[in-house]
């Protein structure tokens, strides 16, 4: 088993500091943060990160089990790519002059899904969004033409499988949780677990 | 002063509230004594400064219903605490200032983190206008602190402070226990509300203290309990923080398991019980580590199968199935992957085990345990106990205070040589006896913490056991034993020497003893100094005469023993090495 990319996805209170209380659960382990998005989530109040990391999926599901236990950390969930819908938006400075010259460029953005956000006599700035693959593409087709300023937004994700929070946050905020809300590993492969 | 503006600020004022009630006008000060009282507080540890003169100045008007003791360190003061705690079963309470006194809690709270402890900790903090500004003694405690709490959270608005306490104390001693810091800004401390009373925290909605039982698990661990023909029981203190000692005891009666604790287990099981087997780990008994090797079902409860125990994963209870009871679900499959797991809290599941296992005895399986035990007394434990040599051991005297306290005293140790013999030969009869730092290996903790073990059982004989190294590090604690005069007995097991390491610059660094060998004052004149009667022995013939005097005397006492300079713990596992691979020499 070699290491590979997860999406964390952590429903949390809004709180002051959560956000260093979980990162620095990555650092202890020295694991890089690929990247980190906070959002609103479906549910009013409640918040969303999503982490993107590359490591061993046992390191990923010890660690994950760490930061639900946070005492502000609804709950958190980790995906293979496959599970997922994902975004990154990008967006390009270049200069006007250059590409205004070249009817090429106009092909280029049809091509890479990217559209012009500002246009003024000095500079464009152009914005796509999609995969890492793409945004990487448009940054090597734009650099004949002087790429000023570069930037990537980190990974949003949506999980293929989920039903939302809404429901489970009912559980959430009754005293005594129902069953349900108790979902793990175990109860999910339950053959697998008992090996006698 | 005692002028008009003074005393109104300390005297809670009936005023009209929006609701039509009359409510009291508190200050937050008022507002955080009011919710220690309102959680049962009777003791809290601490020492002022500047950013926490309001509680202080509150404290002043509070002094009848709370009991402060002024610690001489920070550190000391968080130590006190975990003492508190682990004696009494209740959550322990300290008070600081900002910047460095927020920092030298530090090692308390990380103490406290591994090793489950319940705190609630409250450090002043600058104005709030003065926040990121590098104020005159202005740390960023909530950051510091964040990976050494279980919670912690900082208070800039005094309306704040009833509801956050009240979470403080419900996080802090439910589920898994753990420290939480609150820090208050000077604003808060200092600030007027209407004060609506207090209500105890019950829920909060992020935070799940423990997992719902599942049945079926418990089913599945009881069939593997009944069909096991050499099933195997580690505990840890998870027992004891479940309060579930009695249940445990009912689980192994009646299945007949042989039981082996972990060093913060201990005392869960009386020690002599039959089927307590002794001590799991690196300087555990011989059976139980040879034996995690052989046995065919191991259940692990309320115990995190730490590296010292452990010894070598990838060569730890291979054969075994292995059940785990936990309270904390990130526990299950950390180090040790569990057959079946069973998630809770043990005071629940312990007993629907034991409903379901049958009756049980384990005779030869026993045996077994009982003929390394034979092993073990012949090559370790009889020479620790009975030496030959004019050379005393730390275990005769050890042994000396078992039979002079019957096993009713509370024992506190520091870290090293003597925290291993000591929890290796101490007797207990009662649980909550045996107070150490397990996780972190805090050294400077035995001192501070019995002080605060005596607070939580003031009732119980309460004997600090310290290496000579371990009691300099915290040793301007003797001034709160004399000032607060807390009847502790002080036994400073004295081998010249940084036990413990040196024994492994011995078995490990071809004897290079660097920076090991440590000088230490006249600690009976040490002790004199602070008004504490003390004593010094070197030979075996005073031995008993000592201990009885260190017992009986009427308030505090420090016994030094002068003990073998070289002597070595053993048995012992080797770091990297599986547990069935320990050394008996």
């Amino acid at each position: 088993m070699s290491k590979q990319e997860f999406t964390i996805t952590v429903y949390t209170e809004n709180q002051i500091g959560l956000l260093n209380r979980i990162a620095i659960m990555f650092s202890r382990r020295k694991i890089n943060i690929e990247s980190l998005n906070t959002s609103p989530s479906e549910v009013d109040s409640v918040h969303r990160f999503t982490i993107v990391i590359n490591e061993f999926e046992e390191v990923v599901r010890k660690l994950v089990r760490q930061i639900e236990k946070q005492v502000e950390v609804l709950k958190a969930y980790y995906n293979t790519e496959e599970e997922i819908v994902w975004q990154e938006m990008a967006l390009y400075k270049v200069p006007t002059d250059v590409i205004a010259e070249k009817v090429k460029v106009e092909r280029l953005l049809h091509q890479y899904g990217a559209k012009a956000v500002v246009i003024r006599k000095d500079y464009t700035v152009f914005e796509t969004t999609g995969h890492r693959e793409e945004l990487e593409g448009l940054i090597k087709a734009l650099e004949p033409y002087g790429l000023i300023e570069f930037v990537r937004s980190a990974r949003i994700a949506i999980i293929k499988a989920s039903k939302g929070f809404h429901e489970k946050l009912k559980e959430f905020e009754e005293h005594e949780p129902g069953e349900e809300v108790i979902e793990n590993e175990f109860l999910d492969k339950q053959d697998e677990v008992f090996t006698m | 002063m005692t002028n008009a503006t003074t005393l109104e600020a300390k005297t809670p004022k009936a005023i009209p509230h929006s609701s039509g009630k009359q409510v009291d006008e508190v200050t937050g000060s008022q507002a955080v004594l009011e919710a220690f009282i309102a959680e049962g507080v009777d003791t809290i540890f601490g020492y002022p400064g500047g950013a926490i003169m309001p509680i202080y100045d509150a404290l002043y008007d509070y002094h009848d219903r709370l009991k402060h003791i002024l610690v001489r360190h920070e550190q000391g003061g968080i130590h006190a605490a975990q003492g508190y705690a682990r004696t009494s079963g209740r959550t322990g309470v300290v008070f600081a200032t900002s910047g460095p006194g927020a920092t030298n809690l530090v090692t308390g709270l990380a103490d406290a983190m591994i090793d489950s402890t319940p705190l609630v900790c409250i450090t002043g903090q600058v104005f709030a206008h003065l926040l990121g500004t590098d104020a005159f003694q202005e740390t960023d405690v909530v950051n510091i602190t964040t990976p050494v709490t279980k919670w912690n959270y900082q208070v800039t608005d005094a309306t704040e402070i009833p509801s956050v306490l009240a979470k403080a104390f419900y996080i802090a001693g439910s589920g898994r226990p753990g420290p939480v810091l609150i820090d208050i800004t000077k604003n808060a401390q200092l600030q007027k509300f209407a004060y609506e009373g207090y209500t105890p925290c019950k829920h909060i909605r992020s935070y799940r203290p423990k997992p719902i039982v599942r049945k079926e698990f418990v089913e599945e661990a009881a069939k593997l309990i009944n069909a096991a023909e050499k099933p195997f029981i580690l505990f840890g203190q998870g027992v004891i923080l479940g309060k579930a000692e009695k249940e445990f005891k009912a689980f192994i009666e009646k299945t007949g398991i042989p039981a082996a604790w972990t060093v913060l287990g201990l005392s869960a099981l009386p020690t002599d019980h039959p089927l307590n087997v002794g001590m799991l780990g690196m300087h555990g008994n011989y059976g139980p580590n040879v034996l995690t090797n052989e046995c065919d079902v191991l259940i692990a409860i309320g115990m995190r199968f730490d590296d010292r125990v452990t010894g070598r994963l990838d060569k730890y209870a291979k054969q075994a199935k292995v059940i785990h009871l936990d309270i904390d679900p990130s526990e299950i499959d950390k180090n040790v992957k569990s057959t079946v797991p069973v998630w809770g809290d043990c005071k629940e599941t312990l007993p629907m085990l034991t409903q379901l296992v049958e009756k049980k005895e384990h005779k030869a399986w026993l045996a077994r345990f009982n003929e390394y035990t034979r092993q073990e007394v012949e090559a370790v434990i009889h020479d620790e106990l009975n030496p030959t040599s004019d050379i005393l051991t730390m275990g005769e005297v050890i042994k000396t205070v078992n039979e002079l306290t019957n096993g009713d005293a509370v024992i506190v140790t520091d870290v090293g040589q003597h925290q291993m013999v000591a929890c290796r030969y101490a007797k207990f009869n009662q649980s909550k006896s045996n107070v150490t730092s397990g996780g972190l290996g805090t050294m400077g903790f035995a001192l501070p913490a019995a002080i605060g073990a005596k607070f939580g059982a003031p009732d119980r004989t309460v004997v600090a056991v310290i290496g000579d190294g371990g009691f300099q590090m915290t040793l301007q604690e003797l001034g709160t034993i004399m000032q607060s005069e807390v009847n502790v007995k002080i036994l400073i097991l004295n081998n010249r020497f940084l036990g413990m390491v040196r024994q492994w610059q011995q078995l490990f660094h071809d004897k290079r003893y660097s920076f090991v060998d440590i000088q230490s004052p006249d600690f009976v004149m040490l002790a004199k100094s602070y008004g504490i009667a003390g004593k010094s022995i070197d030979q075996r013939t005073d031995l008993k005469a000592a201990v009885t005097e260190m017992i009986n005397h009427n308030g505090s006492f420090l016994l030094e023993v002068m003990v073998g300079k070289e002597n070595n713990v053993f048995p012992m596992v080797p770091q990297g090495c599986s547990v069935s691979e320990i050394r008996l020499k």
